[in-house]
């Protein structure tokens, strides 16, 4: 079986997987990163959303021989080794952003490459747009695109500037 | 410095969203035991076909194959049971055929297992399943409930004649027809409430672990009531005693109806598991959960509305024909008969009503409760039958409401339809939600967007909804098969902190926070020392899980129960401490104070003792201190409010962008408002995704065609506005908390509010009424077809 090397939530794994080895399959299955989630199977929902060299990725899309060298983030790799969360992750806390908790993880991961993308500042029109690969059948939205709003100054250190 | 307040009423956050936020949630999926193997379910791609064989030895030989098992296999194993027995007019029993698990002689609906190959790996199992040969013999399909009903239609079940589930009535027919006969006014509506497709986030997903040692068997399944499912399993499907089945659900990604009901795939882990002697994994990919999680809605109604001249409701006539699916999933029946037909008089005194429902069966995935369940088929047909009537009869559509609004002063309200109101002030939700909606203001919004070439409307629903569906007696004579109490177990552990046990079921409800504000409340301890425990029929008394928004009203209601058994307890105890007569001890704010006095124990202090009876009543008291109360509803509560949607629509393209939408709700009181906000939100998103979005289409032959996320639109969070939320309450008047119930009066309330918008923007254009999904192509057409009515 072919190996994939990759660093996840900063460290080097190496693994033998099937070429049909979906990423999100490699971290829940051989590594036990289970945060990560499996809502759809057609890419439609992003339940499955890390970051793969810094930018969100639908994990259910990427081979996982595709990420041979790769740096991945989980969910699991937001917070600081001393507990301390992800901005992101505190913001959805704060603004009760969300519900079950199952599209969570990849919506932070999405939230947070839509933040750091846009360092100019975020619309809610933006937000919103911004969000159209995640699916939450819980919340509305209304309370995730608060949550974002939120984070974007404490990820940027600044307040957004005004329109 | 005080700490902050987390009682009742305060906007405490989440105690579960820790492990959410950080990736470790323990959703079934998540879990693994050790030798486990994976189960995939061959199910069939024909709505209805003879099963003439199934050939294995090519999947039994394919690497990786522990076994193969179909319906032959299962032989001696029961069906799936209904839950609910429906009657007919005319007194008979409702048509209720088996329903395999596994496909057996027929397949029914595209979805229908047929066959499980169990595999080392989900691949290999999936693989081999494509080997099987299913020798099928195509027969005709009906998928819709006209169709099924058509002399010469194609027959699911011998045991149903006609396709016909039940024939039911409620009402008085013949007060009704008096009334039409004498009425100044008629209004008739036909309209349909579209089938949906609840799709939870989460798959539904299911582990079998069995220890040949003990015969214990455990079942971990996405399921919002444990204890529902091992008695239905195990009392009805495998015949596995109680004290042998333990069903845990864990972490559930969201359930909305569709995890109430007992699935085949619970049976037939929790089978192959023991028969195997490993544990068996299935999990659902998202294509099976289009096809085989329960459905919801599914109405063709006729609905008809007398009046006298002036625009008083004398009358209400409704024939609906509703679809059962293919086979009748835990609580189908109960849906549009018991919370759809006696929800019909809604907020109005109506003095006589009579419904007709016919449930009939199709090649279909079967129907159940979806969030609202029957309550927002039967809003939805009233509130748009009460703004066609003004619309008819030319009044305005919040004076018809006013006028005919049971008003405050007149509860208890009995209605023509079974159910007695407790409480209710129709006039101040619909007056806060026109206020917050500025609805005086419409007329200049509407002209602004004229002149942007934009049709911009206004509509509002006056919705009522019934939860904590009860008395389990009233229920039990009704046709239900189960009790409908809850229970909760209050421990005060030896220094004075607190787990509940609860029969109920968190998917993302809160209760492990709102249930720890309400006891820590009740017991004056620290919100942070009182811990909710659910979802482990190993660990909870018997429960009946989370549905019809109950959790509070009835679950709630029976922590209160023992909180008041905690406390006569600790009065005994404290009476003894302090030399008191037990009638002069008081509690108050987790201190037992003898009146009048300084001397006092804290709850803490009392709890100790009762652990460690050195100086303890032992010849009057047991030790400990841990109590158990069952509580049985007195009546259903009441939630009702106002929605006001406003949209604005493309001319160009006929999408409808709702622009404002407000809810004004009275739930009772409130026990986090942050909570309940985010439930009437998530409540309102997915009524909007109903009126504007979501669809489950069936082609004629019983294909589905909205099979995935590509072809079934889910709301997105560029679909929907920011959604105002205000609460109007008033209190109910039979539970001890005065609670009502949020769960469901978003997707309640919504779409009648969208669709009565949506009419209104489209007015010049002569639409009298529209059925839901009001989709971009049915809105350009209208457009594009109709004379403009209205000159410039």
């Amino acid at each position: 079986m072919p190996q994939v090397t990759l660093s996840v939530n900063g460290k080097s794994h190496t693994v033998e997987v099937e070429g049909r080895t979906l990423l999100v399959e490699l971290l829940r299955e051989k590594l036990g990163l289970t945060g990560t989630h499996v809502g759809c199977d057609t890419s439609q929902c992003g339940a499955c959303v890390v970051h793969v060299n810094g930018a969100s990725v639908k994990s259910c899309t990427m081979l996982a021989l595709q990420a041979d060298g790769a740096q991945v983030t989980t969910i699991e790799g937001l917070a600081k080794p001393d507990g301390t969360l992800h901005p992101m992750q505190e913001m959805f806390r704060e603004h009760h952003a969300l519900q079950c908790g199952f599209c969570t993880p990849g919506m932070v991961m999405s939230a947070i490459d839509l933040v750091n993308a846009h360092p100019e500042g975020l619309t809610e029109e933006q937000i919103r747009h911004g969000l159209e690969g995640n699916l939450c059948r819980c919340t509305g939205y209304h309370n995730i695109v608060k949550a974002i709003a939120a984070a974007w100054p404490l990820m940027h250190g600044r307040q957004m500037a005004a329109e | 410095m005080n700490a902050p307040f987390e009682g009742i009423g305060a906007s405490v956050r989440r105690k579960e969203d820790l492990r959410f936020i950080s990736g470790h949630g323990h959703y079934v999926d998540d879990m693994n035991r050790p030798n486990q193997l994976y189960a995939y379910i061959r199910r069939s791609d024909r709505a209805h076909a003879e099963l003439r064989g199934i050939d294995t030895a090519a999947a039994q030989a394919a690497p990786g194959v522990a076994a193969v098992y179909t319906a032959a296999d299962l032989a001696g194993i029961g069906g799936l049971p209904c839950g609910w027995q429906i009657h007919n007019k005319d007194g008979s029993p409702m048509a209720e055929p088996a329903h395999p698990v596994l496909a057996s002689g027929k397949v029914r609906h595209v979805g229908d297992p047929v066959a499980v190959v169990v595999a080392a790996t989900k691949q290999q199992a999936k693989d081999a399943a494509e080997l099987l040969v299913i020798d099928y013999a195509d027969l005709p399909a009906v998928a819709s409930v006209t169709d099924a009903i058509k002399p010469g239609a194609a027959q699911l079940h011998e045991a149903a004649a006609g396709n016909v589930c039940y024939d039911w009535e409620i009402g008085d027919k013949g007060a009704v027809d008096a009334a039409f006969a004498r009425a100044a006014k008629t209004v008739s509506l036909d309209l349909t409430n579209n089938r949906l497709i609840p799709n939870a986030m989460e798959p539904r997903a299911a582990i079998g672990d069995y220890d040949p040692t003990t015969g214990d068997h455990t079942l971990y399944t996405t399921s919002q009531n444990p204890h529902v499912i091992r008695l239905l399993m195990g009392a009805f499907v495998l015949q596995i005693p109680e004290h042998k089945l333990r069903v845990v659900a864990p972490d559930v990604g969201g359930g909305f109806g569709s995890k109430i009901y007992h699935y085949a795939e619970e049976a037939i882990v929790t089978w192959v598991a023991a028969r195997l002697g490993r544990p068996v994994k299935w999990a659902a990919e998202r294509n099976e959960s289009f096809m085989s999680d329960a459905h919801g809605r599914d109405h063709v109604s006729t609905a008809e509305l007398a009046l006298d001249a002036e625009g008083h409701f004398l009358a209400l006539r409704v024939h609906t024909l509703c679809n059962m699916g293919a086979y009748l999933s835990t609580f189908g029946p109960a849906v549009p008969t018991y919370l759809y037909a006696t929800l019909l008089a809604g907020v109005y005194k109506t003095p006589a009503i009579h419904a007709e429902v016919k449930a009939v069966f199709t090649n279909t995935v079967p129907v159940d409760a979806y969030r609202g369940a029957g309550r927002p088929e039967a809003s939805f047909l009233l509130e748009r039958l009460v703004d066609v009537a003004a619309r008819d009869t030319g009044m305005d559509r919040v004076e018809i409401r006013r006028r005919n609004f049971i008003p405050k002063d007149a509860f208890p309200y009995q209605t023509p339809v079974a159910l007695q109101y407790d409480s209710g002030d129709y006039v101040s939700t619909l007056e806060a939600a026109m206020k917050h909606a500025d609805w005086a203001g419409f007329p200049a919004r509407r002209a602004a967007a004229k002149a942007k070439g934009r049709l911009r409307g206004i509509g509002m629903s006056t919705y009522l909804e019934a939860c904590g569906i009860a008395p389990s007696k009233v229920v039990g004579s009704l046709g239900a098969r189960a009790g409908l109490y809850e229970v909760a177990n209050i421990r005060v552990h030896p220094t004075g902190s607190v787990t509940v046990f609860t029969g109920t079921h968190s998917h993302g409800q809160g209760h492990e926070t709102t249930f720890a504000q309400l006891v820590a409340d009740q017991l004056g301890v620290p919100f942070s020392q009182v811990e909710v425990v659910h979802g482990d029929t190993g660990k909870i008394p018997f429960g009946m899980g989370t549905y019809g928004s109950r959790s509070l009203a009835v679950g709630g209601s029976a922590m209160v129960k023992a909180v008041d058994k905690i406390v006569a307890k600790g009065r005994k105890i404290a009476a003894h401490l302090l030399e008191a007569a037990v009638e002069d001890v008081e509690f108050k704010d987790g201190k037992f104070t003898v009146a009048g006095t300084d001397r006092s124990k804290t709850l803490g202090e009392i709890a100790l003792t009762a652990y460690v009876p050195h100086n303890y009543p032992i010849e009057e008291l047991e030790p400990g201190l841990d109590e158990t109360a069952f509580y049985d509803p007195k009546n259903f509560t009441y939630p009702g409010g106002c929605h006001v949607c406003e949209v604005e629509i493309d001319p160009e393209t006929g999408v409808v962008s709702v622009v404002n939408f407000t809810a004004v709700d009275d739930v009772g009181r409130v026990i986090n408002p942050m909570i309940v906000e985010g439930q009437v939100q998530g409540g309102v998103a997915q009524g909007i995704g109903q009126a504007l979005l979501e669809n489950a289409v069936y082609d004629k032959d019983g294909q589905l065609l909205s099979g995935s996320f590509m072809d079934y639109t889910m709301p997105r969070a560029d679909n929907l506005p920011n959604i105002t939320v205000g609460t109007e309450s008033t209190l109910c008047t039979h539970n001890p908390l005065g609670v009502k119930g949020c769960g469901e009066v978003g997707a309640i309330g919504s779409p009648p509010a969208v669709i009565n918008a949506v009419v209104d923007a489209l007015s010049e254009f002569g639409v009298r009424h529209l059925d839901m999904p009001a989709s971009p192509q049915k809105i350009w057409s209208i457009i594009q077809g109709a004379p403009r009515m209205a000159a410039e």
